[in-house]
């Protein structure tokens, strides 16, 4: 019989603060990288894609200390847990000075979602940064894709909000999605 | 058996709209957050196994030539899930000033002095049943501008993963009876006093090693409960 213990409290999140780029984003103190922009090495099939943006705070201006986290399915839609051993789908990078970040990575798939329903092909975002005590999440969607009009999550958006989350393609190919925390146009962030 | 993650335990985090400590006072969303159903892409989440860490990656006190100057600290615990069960082979990150209270980083500006022998990150993968174990030296408090004679506690930056992208969390853990504690608005940003508590590491001398070090006990728990309906002892 398994003994149930009392019901443990979470630990508490606390923000990322200014200074943690020697730890989790050491590249440039010469330091080992767990994860960063290149998230698809040669080998991973799937259509490549870049991804570039530009984070702000309520005043408009460049957010140069927070640390983005990407995480995402495969090209067929399946998650690295699953068995897809060559692609971890997760990518990390810390904002410029002028508040730019980047990842070039696979086209993931579109996925299972709630009550049978399919979502469209998206990237989960975590983005951490001082002034941030509790990790905001939000999630990039592709202009490009057909399914955005039928995905449930994008569903639950307001219309007039669900802009802000979908990257938008240039003429050079590359996807745009810019993060505002706060104020106009503010990106979407989730409560999960 | 896949983890369930309920919202209840949720209030244990600061809201991001804590006036008091001035960095979120542009940065904090004005929009309500949108509540999101918990698909595969959040209930699935990165694994790292021990590839991601290197040896001596959790002895912050042997990654140059010599010894960092400060109290020699052995930090350790569990990481365990809203049930009390262990949560094995996740990766903890930790950041740190040294013990007087500089970062390497290049941005801190903080007149104390660096230590050639001292970084002040790490990293370790939790064993079977969920433990880590940190040597470091007990870093300094240090000062900082979001109001007049603002000091942070003495603190160590952590960063987990656990099983899913909902599991994931950035931390700090403070050390037991720091008076900066009243003082410090981000500490404060968790109201709930329990849960605020549930931030400061315990001394443990049993952990503690003679003429070598002290040892402070840091137990972390991430979101996921089991999915498995658990069957309560009946004493009626
Ligand atoms: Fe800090």
């Amino acid at each position: 019989m398994t003994e149930r213990k009392d019901d443990l409290g979470l630990t508490p999140s606390q923000t990322i603060g200014p200074f943690f780029a020697y730890a989790l984003t050491p590249r440039a103190y010469g330091g080992v990288e767990l994860a960063n922009e290149q998230v698809a090495t040669e080998a991973v099939a799937g259509e490549r894609i870049s991804i570039r943006g530009h984070v702000y705070d309520g005043d408009g201006v460049p957010v140069g200390d927070a640390m983005i986290e990407i995480w995402q399915a495969d090209a067929d839609g399946r998650f690295h847990a699953q068995g897809n051993a060559g692609f971890t789908g997760f990518g990390r990078a810390e904002t410029t000075a002028e508040g730019g970040y980047h990842f070039d990575t696979i086209r993931p798939g579109a996925l299972p979602g709630p009550n049978g329903a399919q979502q469209a092909p998206h990237l989960t975002v975590s983005l951490f940064a001082r002034g941030v005590l509790t990790r905001l999440a939000t999630r990039i969607y592709f202009s490009d894709e057909t399914g955005n009009e039928t995905d449930p999550v994008l569903a639950l958006v307001p219309a007039e909000r669900r802009g802000t989350l979908i990257a938008k393609r240039g003429t050079d190919g590359v996807f745009r999605f810019d993060i505002r925390l706060q104020g106009e146009g503010e990106t979407v962030f989730f409560d999960m | 058996m896949s983890p369930i993650y309920p919202r209840d335990g949720l209030n244990a985090h600061p809201l991001n709209a804590s006036p008091e400590y001035k960095s979120t006072l542009k940065r904090a969303p004005s929009q309500p957050l949108i509540l999101l159903p918990h698909t595969l892409s959040e209930t699935s989440g990165p694994v790292f196994g021990h590839v991601a860490v290197q040896a001596g990656d959790s002895d912050l006190t042997r990654q140059h030539e010599g010894e960092p100057l400060g109290e020699r600290i052995i930090v350790f615990g569990r990481v365990l899930d809203e049930d009390g069960r262990p949560v094995p082979h996740t990766l903890i990150e930790i950041w740190q000033a040294n013990a007087a209270g500089r970062y390497v980083h290049v941005r801190d500006q903080h007149p104390a002095p660096l230590d050639p022998n001292f970084t002040g990150a790490g990293r370790v993968v939790t064993d079977a049943e969920g433990r880590y174990r940190f040597t470091t030296v007990k870093p300094g408090a240090y000062p900082w501008r979001n109001h007049h004679n603002a000091w942070r506690p003495a603190h160590i930056h952590f960063s987990l993963f656990g099983p899913s992208f909902l599991s994931r969390v950035i931390t700090q853990m403070y050390f037991p009876g720091d008076p900066l504690f009243p003082f410090d608005p981000i500490f404060q940003t968790v109201t709930d006093e329990k849960a605020r508590n549930r931030l400061i590491s315990r001394f443990d001398l049993a952990t503690t090693e003679p003429e070598w070090a002290l040892g402070y006990q840091f137990d972390i728990v991430l979101r996921g409960r089991n999915a498995t309906p658990i069957e309560e002892p009946h004493d009626d």
